[in-house]
């Protein structure tokens, strides 16, 4: 029991760590690629920190769901990161849900964003809120197949026996069910995580802005456990991605010389995944928004191609 | 367990008198009729219960006095299944409707109204117990003319009259099938019992199968919904009271999928398995069709009418899997996307019950059941807002509550399909996985609009802003269904052993044991290793963590300050609910993204003095072709009226053409049964 407990604090901890610098990462990189010098590594901690101090301004028209959807989309997401394996591909609570499980938990967390997106009466936040479910529904078939396709290889959808079977085979990354799968998902990563070419990070008050546009109204520690959440919900997606289809370096136990070598392990491919996403948003320009769906049917027909083959080789 | 059950009908008989008794005496009829109502609701809970705990066949005959027909009745594991479904429905729906229905003294028929509700739930109950073909067909009819009845209660309206007439004539085009299915039936078995028909229909030659299989699914599936039969559903399910729309898509639309569950998986051993992918792919079409025409609707009953068709979509993507199983012989398998199938039915009944009430309470209190006159009403109908909410998180499969129970179940069949045959088939199970997952995340893109237009931000009419609170029985019908989609999510697997006597009858399997992992505190999917969800567990893990932001709040948070201020607004003076988003304005993109299958049109008229960069005035004007009405229910009708035109000669009025048609007509008959 004291055992569980240790792993589920140990996993609970590496992800509200790691989060921030992934996130920072990938800004200080893109910045570096576009002739910047960018914030420094550490700076996303630093403003989790200052926003949490600070006091905050609730919109005059908002209801108490406001209120309550920080705490949904941060715990909701932090559940589903539990969920997934990380350095270890026994998760600590597998019991609870799959693969499917942490799918519908990142969806519970954007439904309540999107409604609070609603709930101040701004024009910005209804739009953010229409968008963002628009391209989430376009990516979730997306991501069901490409999940399909993986838990058609492994006999499940429990994420820990899922890596186990992943485990024992290295190189079936290459197989092309795999790679096509893999490259279905990174799409659907760009889509979820609100990255360029489909939403644009990095810009407040514009027009194009999705993700940006519903939590507008949001300020202080509301507005830090938003960011946390997403920056999360970020490394979830990646580090899922990066243990089921590289298993490479994932641990079967929790010794900790093995932890320690999967922790190693998980920078290094966390680093590299990093690098693809920084690349994307520094070679492309944003899509305009009813580009997006031809972007996701791509996506789309990878996921079916993935299955297929699944069927073939 | 009989006696309880009887004694339920009597009280809805009685609840029926009442009605008309107090034609002339509102309060009394309103009392009267749904006290009843309720008290049989209670009683036939109790027997369902009573008899899904038992197990096994209870049959008796109640005394007819036709000749060679019998009011047979038959109470086994199905039946009681969906017995318990509507008395949980009609419990609820009945104390709802004694502060529903109070507005409504004075101005309307209250005693016809009671009467109908009562004549409603007393032929459903025998729907679902019917022994015979005739016994079936006879409550079928009652049930079709009552709901026909309550559908046109506000009849003075020429749209009600329309969508009650539509109801009707395709109501009795799928009764007519039924009757064809039922006769092939019992020439082949040699008598109208049920019993008798247990897989009766896997004996007949393969042609007749066929035909049997398709007279059931076209006939009930027009009553279930099913696309591209569900055109009456979005016109008939919204005119009528909200009370009743809760039934009609909570219950009414179930008898179809009960009929089917009979067919498919009693009169027929295993149907062949082309009948199966079609029913899977009619699921498929159903699901994403009806949430597609959802997402356009903005009359809050009209959008959870479209649901109802995706739901029913859903249900048959678990039906569909389950025959394709059957066909291929893994009976284990099918038990669990029979079961899945089975348990959307009560889920569906629920949530959708209560989102049709919250409509209901919300019409009641803003008089408007279009989303854009709503907006706000959050704060003046706080219990309203919330009942709605949990029943939006519902119908959106989120966890922890129960549509994400049945339709992580729906997956996990899909996702076992893949490996029961090694053709090319098995590509439709992650297919039609990929689609519901689509179906569920525009579902879920609905329900934030139809919650957060008519619920969030500022009021957008005078109605909405003067909205008050719900009256205490109208919150009490709410509430309790609201309390029956958690314990049917956090309490799944205390719930799935009353599936066993079920799965029994009809495929021979009880899968409830293998469906659930550590000691009851996670469903399985069925195989060892195959996955494993615990809703228990992340509801109590989300209260947990929930601990988390409490902590930093204590460590980081207590110096800043909470103040409120103005929305931001551009810098323009003040925001009002004409700069809100619309429900018009949410759902643009998806129109413009599945314009193929939407052909929206639009119009704008600006009208300018000037230059048209300041227009006095502008009328926008935007709507989607209702592409089955146009593409192939009017050329049907265009046919029909030719038809009838044509039939007309025969019919010429007058008394010596008749004689000499019965003449010939007695002549031919007599001939053939000479030539017998």
């Amino acid at each position: 029991m004291t055992g569980a407990l240790l792993k589920v604090v140990a996993q609970l901890v590496l992800l509200l760590m790691l989060a921030p610098l992934v996130s920072g990462f990938i800004k200080t990189l893109k910045a570096r690629l576009q002739m910047r010098r960018g914030p420094r590594l550490l700076q996303s901690y630093s403003n989790i920190h200052k926003l949490l101090r600070k006091g905050m301004v609730i919109p005059e028209t908002a209801s108490w769901l406001f209120s309550a959807t920080p705490y949904v989309v941060f715990v909701a997401t932090l559940l589903a990161g539990l969920m997934a394996p990380m350095v270890v591909a026994d998760t600590p609570i597998g019991l609870f849900g799959g693969v499917l499980a942490v799918v519908y938990l990142l969806g519970l967390g954007r439904f309540f964003v999107a409604l609070a997106g609603l709930d101040a009466g701004s024009p910005f936040g209804g739009l953010g809120s229409s968008r963002e479910m628009t391209v989430s529904a376009l990516a979730e078939p997306t991501l069901m197949l490409a999940v399909f396709t993986v838990a058609i290889g492994a006999g499940s959808t429990s994420l820990a026996e899922i890596a186990r079977v992943a485990i024992n085979q290295q190189w079936r990354f290459l197989a092309p069910s795999q790679a096509l799968a893999f490259a279905a998902l990174f799409l659907v990563l760009i889509a979820e995580t609100g990255r360029i070419p489909v939403d644009n990070p990095a810009t407040h008050l514009e027009l194009t802005m999705i993700h940006e546009a519903m939590i507008l109204e949001y300020s202080g520690p509301y507005l830090a456990l938003i960011e946390w959440a997403a920056s999360i919900k970020q490394l979830v997606l990646m580090t899922l991605m990066i243990n089921v289809f590289w298993p490479f370096g994932l641990s079967a136990t929790w010794s900790p010389a093995g932890v320690l070598a999967a922790f190693g392990w998980l920078a290094l491919k966390l680093l590299l995944l990093s690098c693809a996403v920084v690349l994307v948003e520094t070679a492309n320009a944003k899509m305009r928004l009813f580009r997006v769906p031809e972007l996701m049917a791509v996506a789309f027909t990878l996921g079916a191609l993935a299955l297929i083959s699944t069927f073939l080789f | 367990m009989t006696v309880l059950f009887t004694a339920g009908l009597i009280a809805y008989l009685a609840g029926a008198v009442a009605g008309i008794a107090g034609v002339r005496a509102p309060r009394r009829a309103r009392i009267g009729a749904f006290s009843f109502a309720l008290v049989g609701a209670l009683l036939e809970i109790v027997a369902a219960i009573g008899a899904l705990a038992q197990g096994g066949v209870t049959a008796w005959t109640l005394p007819s006095g036709v000749p060679l027909f019998s009011w047979a009745i038959r109470v086994n594991a199905l039946s009681a299944y969906f017995n318990l479904t509507l008395g949980i429905l009609a419990a609820a729906v009945s104390i709802y409707s004694f502060g529903y229905v109070r507005a409504m003294e004075g101005r309307r028929n209250i005693g016809v109204l009671g009467c109908f509700y009562n004549i409603l739930l007393l032929s459903l109950t025998l729907v679902f117990v019917a022994g015979n073909a005739f016994f079936f067909l006879v409550a079928w009819e009652v049930m079709a003319l009552a709901a026909w009845a309550l559908v046109s209660f506000e009849h003075e309206k020429a749209r009600t009259r329309r969508a009650g007439m539509l109801f009707l004539i395709m109501s009795h085009a799928g009764s007519g099938l039924l009757l064809v299915g039922f006769l092939i039936l019992a020439r082949a078995s040699g008598s109208l019992d049920f019993a008798t028909f247990h897989h009766a229909a896997s004996a007949l030659p393969a042609w007749q199968q066929g035909a049997v299989f398709l007279l059931f699914f076209l006939g009930f599936g027009v009553k279930a919904g099913v696309v591209p039969l569900h055109v009456w559903l979005p016109e008939a399910h919204p005119v009528s009271p909200s009370n009743i729309s809760a039934l009609m898509s909570g219950i009414v639309i179930k008898t179809g999928i009960y009929g089917m569950a009979l067919v498919f998986f009693d009169f027929f051993d295993a149907p062949p398995a082309w009948a199966g992918i079609l029913v899977l792919g009619a699921g498929v079409l159903s699901a994403l069709l009806g949430v597609l025409y959802a997402l356009m609707e903005h009359d809050l009953k009209r959008l959870l009418a479209y649901h109802s068709i995706e739901n029913i979509g859903i249900i048959l993507i678990g039906f569909g899997a389950a025959m394709v199983f059957r066909a291929l012989g893994h009976p284990a398998m099918a038990g669990v996307a029979l079961i899945a199938g089975l348990y959307h039915t009560l889920n569906h009944a629920i949530f959708k019950s209560l989102l049709f009430l919250g409509a209901g309470s919300v019409h009641y209190s803003t008089g408007t059941r279009n989303m854009e006159e709503m907006g706000g009403l959050i704060r003046p109908m706080p219990v309203t807002a919330l009942c709605f909410l949990i029943g939006a998180v519902a119908i959106s499969g989120l966890p922890p509550l129960n549509g994400f129970v049945s339709e992580w179940l729906t997956y996990q069949a899909l996702l076992a399909g893949f490996g029961s045959t090694q053709t090319l088939t098995r590509v439709i199970f992650p297919i039609a996985g990929a689609l519901l997952a689509l179906t569920a995340a525009l579902a879920a893109a609905c329900f934030v609009k139809a919650f957060g237009i008519s619920f969030l931000a500022l009021p957008r009419s005078e109605n909405a802003a003067q909205a008050h609170e719900a009256p205490l029985s109208m919150r009490l019908g709410m509430g309790f269904l609201a309390a029956g989609c958690v314990a049917l999510g956090l309490g799944a697997t205390w719930f799935l052993p009353v599936f066993d006597p079920i799965t029994e009858q009809l495929i021979g399997v009880r899968a409830s044991s293998a469906l659930t992992a550590a000691n009851g505190f996670a469903i399985s999917a069925g195989a060892p290793h195959a996955g494993t969800v615990s809703t228990v567990g992340i509801a109590a893990m989300l209260v947990l963590l929930s601990a988390l932001p409490a902590l930093f709040w204590l460590v980081w948070g207590r110096a800043g300050r909470r103040a409120t201020g103005p929305t931001w607004d551009c810098g323009l003076p003040g925001l009002t609910a004409d700069n809100e988003y619309t429900a018009t304005g949410f759902s643009k993109p998806f129109r413009m993204i599945f314009s193929a299958l939407y052909r929206p049109r639009r119009e704008i008229q600006a009208e300018y003095e000037v230059s048209p960069y300041y227009p006095t005035a502008i009328r926008f004007e935007s709507e989607i072709e209702p592409s089955f009405e146009k593409r192939m229910y009017d050329p049907l009708r265009g046919w029909l009226y030719r038809m009838a035109g044509r039939m007309r000669s025969v019919q010429a009025g007058s008394i010596h053409a008749y004689l000499a048609y019965i003449f010939v007509a007695l002549l031919a008959l007599l001939l053939f049964g000479v030539r017998g």
